[in-house]
Formats: C-alpha cells, structure tokens, sequence
C-alpha cells in the first residue's frame, strides 16, 4: 500500500493555470481585486497532506480553494513554485516515471482521446503501462462491463454525453490497477445513479488495499466516502480529521443563518445570552450566524428576541451539523460561493 | 526510457493515420499532384515551360510533400490536443519522461512524412513522364537528405504545434507556412534568384530552401544547385534547432 505526503506546497501561476492542468478558477476574483503584480495568481500556500497508505481521502472545498492544483502537483501536472510531494517514496518531480507507474488520474474534465473508440482507449492506456496484449484486452472488457459502457465500446468516443466520458475516464484510470487512485471532483455531472455507481466502485477499489484521493464540494459526497478529510481554502488546510471528528467541531452543530430588516444595537448580546447558544457572529450587513445545541426549538424565542429589540426578523435557515456548516464556521463562507 | 511505453504510443499514432489513411493521402498528395500536372504537364505541353522544367520540379515537389506532411504530422494533432480537451494527457500520464513523448510525436511525423517523400516519387513521375530525368546516384546520400528533411520537418511541426494556439493556426499558414513555399526554391533552384541578391541571402534562413536544393543535389545533380555540404549541415543545424525549442516549448505546455 501506497501513501502520499505533501510539504510546504506553494504554487503561483504566472497567468490564468491551463484549464487541463488546475481544472477550476483557481482564485481568479482575487486577483482581480488586488492590483498588485497583474496575473501572479496564488494557488497553494504552503500545503502540507499525508494520506495514509489504504485510506480514502477527501480534499475539500469551494472552487478556486487549491483542490485541482494539488491533485495536479500530486500527478505530476502542475510543478510547484516550491515545496515537495511524495508518492510512496518517490518524489513526484524526481522520479516522474515511476510516480506515473503508481497512480490513476480521474480529471476534473473528461481529456479522453478523442481519436480512438471507447475499447481502445482503455487497450492503449494498457500499452501504455506495458501490460501484456491478452491481459490488457480482458480487463478492457471487465472494466466496459462494469461502467455499463459495453455497447458503446467499439464507438469513437467524441459522440458520447458527460456522463459516459466520466465513466471511461475513471475506467481508464483503473486500467493499469494503480496504488493510488486521484479522482478530481468525481461526481460533477453524473446523475445520482451513476454517482451511486461509482461511490460503490471507489469502496470496492478502496477494499482491494489501495489509497483513494478524491477532490470535491459536494458535502454529501465527502461525508459517505472519505475516511479523512482536509478542508482547505485559498491554498491552505484549514480543518483536518474524520468527517464525525470534523462535524464535532463546530460549536453546537446546528447553525440558523437569520437575516433581519435592520440591525438594533445589543441584539447579538442578547442573542447570545439564549440559552442553547454557542457563538453568535453577525455576517454582513443585517444577518446573523448563531451556532447553537438546538435548532428549530430557538426559533420563537430568537422571534419574540427580535420583535422586543425592534429588529425585524426577515429571514431563517437552519441546518443540522455538516461539513457545510464546517466550512462557513471556518472561512465565513459558504462552499456554494 | 521504457520503450514499451515509447513503441504503445508509436502504434496508437500508427492506428490513428491508418483510420484516417484516405483522408491522410488526399491531403498530402493532392495538392502536389495538381501542382505537378499544371506546372509539369500543361505549361510544358503548351510550350510556356521548357522540357527541362520537368526534372527541375520533381526534386522540388517531393521536399514540399515532405516538409508539409512532417509539419502537419505533428504540429495539427498538437494543437488539438492541448486545447482545452487535454488529449494528450493519458500520454503525458504514461510511465516515462514527458521529454520522450514529444520524440515520440517527432518520429512518428518523421515516418510520415518519409512515407510521403517516398510515394511522390512514383506518383509525380507517372503524371510528368515522358521526359523526367532524374535517377539515384548516391543511394546513401540521398538518405541521409530525405531522414534530415523528414526530421526538420517533424521537429518544426513540434515547435510550431506547441507554440500556435488553435485560434491561429490561420496566421500560422498566411505568416510561416506559405511565405516559407515560395521562398523555398521548391518550384525554381536557389541559382535562379541570383538576380535578387538581397532576396537570394534572405532566403537562406528558410529551411525549405536546403530541402529543395538538397534533393535538387541528388536526384538532378545536372541543375545547378547549392552544395551537399552546405545543404547537409544546413539541415542538421535546424534539426537541431527546432527540436531543441519544440522540446522545450512541449515542456512547457504538458506541465503547468
């Protein structure tokens, strides 16, 4: 079983990443904002990972957080500004070749070869790796079987929809049976079905002793598959743990986002002194974040609350203990933004 | 180097033309055929052109056809290929150096455009005859020039191809490809611009021109032609050339 180990990765493109290589918009807004040194977009700030060998691991977090560009250090895509990474023992920058021989790459977009057919994508990708002629041509079929593309086989691959080239790639990551499988943001695009497909099949591959990596912001996701996950945001880790370890963080558990008319001078502390409640922060203008032991039961008293102080309660969502709310505690912001 | 690895994407390139074979050969000899029966048979026929203009051309026609498959061989594909589809990535993710990929790409463009050089012979020679005369007398020499030429050509269609965005492959034929064949001596010998002394110096920075002359050289040594000294290191120096910047510009473009 193979691990992998990141330390100090820091990554800076010099103009926007290419799209193959960092998948997202890696915080483009940013530098937008900032005037400084026009197309110096930072990526990863100093990230530092270990995956256990055998482990299924989540990256997590909002688009432009740093995910794709770490996957893409990790497989050999992107090269770092500084900072290393480790397949096993082998430093990815240092010994590329027998890194590749280690892994499987699920992109966050489909980079099939869209000159050859289905099947012979996944004989090539088995040429490629030097697996003999009878055994590549067997699991090509094995694996067309199990991602239900079999009929689609012997069919150029340019005609098919997203969902059937997500399948191939993931297959054809598996072609070569790597220790360490990277899948960047999996489930984008596949429909629920066929997430629960592949969910079935990344705990299948995980069972046969190998190391899972996995990007996503789909909460849902990360909580049903990954052992351990890493939160991070703007190139840095911010949370790391189980996802019951990481839920257990968050004060109280339960948020209520409430947003009122106007905002009357006292109403936080007041807020506050309910009983029940943890942390209260106000969020931009007129809203409120409470993070609390309860959730609905708070409801009319925060009502009663409001109507007393004068502020007008114009909104209330609350949400049971998630690695959304984890994430918001953590950045203020929510992974949808 | 794992030439297991080197020889899988040598087949996958080798499976590729032979699905897109017809395709292939109408691009490639079309266009040289059409030109060989104008300027070959119609001209000579009516008169406009000498006889002699037959055994000129040939040499000439072959270096087009190779330079031109070579540069499409490798650089189309590229271009393709590192577009937001990222194509080329299943290779770039293949056990061995990423440096031996882009060799890769410049030999199986060299074995194409080879094949393309080899098969206008016959071709050219049916639609011209009679009176084309050309022969072979130095077989070695002759080999050397057509694997240099087959090698410039590949290796300016890795540095071309990873340098040109897809968006302009258009300026790519109005600025390089197309200034580069009339400047290249294929239709007339590099003697013929001695009244263009300025235009005769300028033209040496064009690699084609060492092609024409050089097939000039050993096909129709009776014409005037530059010498096979100058011509081989001439050939050799771009080969170098382009595959040293194709190699680093495909560096740059695999890993971001």
């Amino acid at each position: 079983m193979v691990g992998v180990r990141t330390q100090d990765l820091c990554k800076t493109y010099n103009s926007s990443p290419p799209l193959g290589a960092a998948g997202g918009f890696v915080a483009r807004a940013d530098a937008k904002g900032s005037k400084q040194q026009k197309n110096q977009i930072p990526a990863l700030d100093g990230l530092s990972l270990e995956v256990m060998p055998g482990e299924i691991f989540g990256l997590l977090g909002p688009n432009g957080a740093g995910k794709s560009t770490t996957v893409g250090v990790l497989t050999t895509r992107v090269r770092p500004t500084s900072g290393q990474a480790w397949i096993g023992d082998h430093d990815v920058w240092k010994e590329q070749a027998q890194v590749k021989l280690l892994i499987g790459v699920v992109p966050q977009r489909p980079n099939l070869d869209f000159s050859l057919t289905a099947r012979e994508i996944l004989v090539f990708h088995g040429a490629y790796f030097g697996i003999a002629s009878k055994l590549r041509n067997d699991r090509a079929d094995a694996l067309l079987e199990k991602f239900k593309l079999t009929e689609r086989g012997n069919q150029m691959v340019r005609g098919f929809s997203g969902g059937m080239m997500q399948r191939l790639s993931i297959a054809r990551a598996m072609m070569h049976d790597p220790q360490v499988l990277f899948l960047d943001e999996p489930s984008a695009g596949l429909d629920p079905q066929t997430r629960i497909l592949l969910w079935d099949i990344i705990r299948e591959y995980h069972a046969a002793g190998k190391t899972v990596v996995l990007t996503t912001h789909n909460m849902e996701e990360a909580d049903a598959l990954c052992q351990r996950l890493a939160i991070i945001d703007h190139g840095h880790k911010i949370a790391l743990g189980t996802p019951t370890e990481l839920k257990a963080t968050i004060p109280g558990g339960f948020l209520l986002r409430l947003r009122f008319g106007n905002q009357t001078e006292g109403l936080l502390g007041r807020l506050r002194s309910l009983t029940g409640v943890r942390e209260v922060r106000s969020t931009e203008s007129t809203g409120v974040d409470i993070y609390a032991d309860r959730g609905g039961s708070l409801i009319s008293e925060i009502a009663n609350l409001a109507a007393s102080s004068g502020a007008d309660l114009s909104d209330v969502h609350i949400s049971e203990p998630s690695l959304e709310n984890l994430f918001l505690h953590h950045t203020g912001r929510s992974l949808r933004d | 180097m794992n030439w297991k690895t080197f020889l899988a994407m040598l087949s996958r390139d080798a499976h590729v033309a032979r699905r897109n074979a017809i395709q292939l050969g109408l691009q490639t000899f079309l266009q040289p055929l059409l030109f060989v029966f104008i300027f070959g048979r119609i001209m000579v026929g009516s008169g406009y052109m000498p006889e002699s203009y037959k055994s000129l051309l040939l040499p000439g026609i072959i270096a087009i056809s190779m330079v031109f498959t070579g540069i499409w061989a490798v650089a189309m594909p590229l271009i393709a290929e590192f577009q937001w589809t990222r194509e080329i990535e299943d290779r770039l993710l293949a056990p061995i150096d990423v440096a031996w990929i882009a060799i890769e790409k410049v030999v199986a463009g060299m074995l194409q455009a080879l094949v393309a050089g080899l098969m206008v012979i016959p071709m050219a020679w049916i639609v011209l005859r009679p009176g084309v005369q050309i022969s072979i007398h130095d077989p070695l020499t002759f080999s050397v020039i057509l694997v240099l030429i087959a090698a410039f050509s590949a290796c300016g269609g890795l540095a071309l191809g990873c340098t040109i965005n897809q968006q302009h492959i258009g300026l790519m034929f109005g600025m390089v490809i197309t200034p580069m064949i009339f400047f290249g001596c294929a239709y007339y010998p590099w003697s013929a611009l001695k009244t263009f002394p300025i235009l005769q110096k300028l033209v040496l920075i064009n690699p084609l021109v060492y092609a024409s002359e050089g097939m000039r050289a050993t096909l129709v040594p009776q014409f005037p032609h530059l010498p096979l000294a100058a011509v081989l290191g001439a050939l050799l120096f771009f080969d170098v050339l382009l595959l040293v910047v194709g190699l680093r510009q495909f560096e740059s473009k695999a890993v971001s």
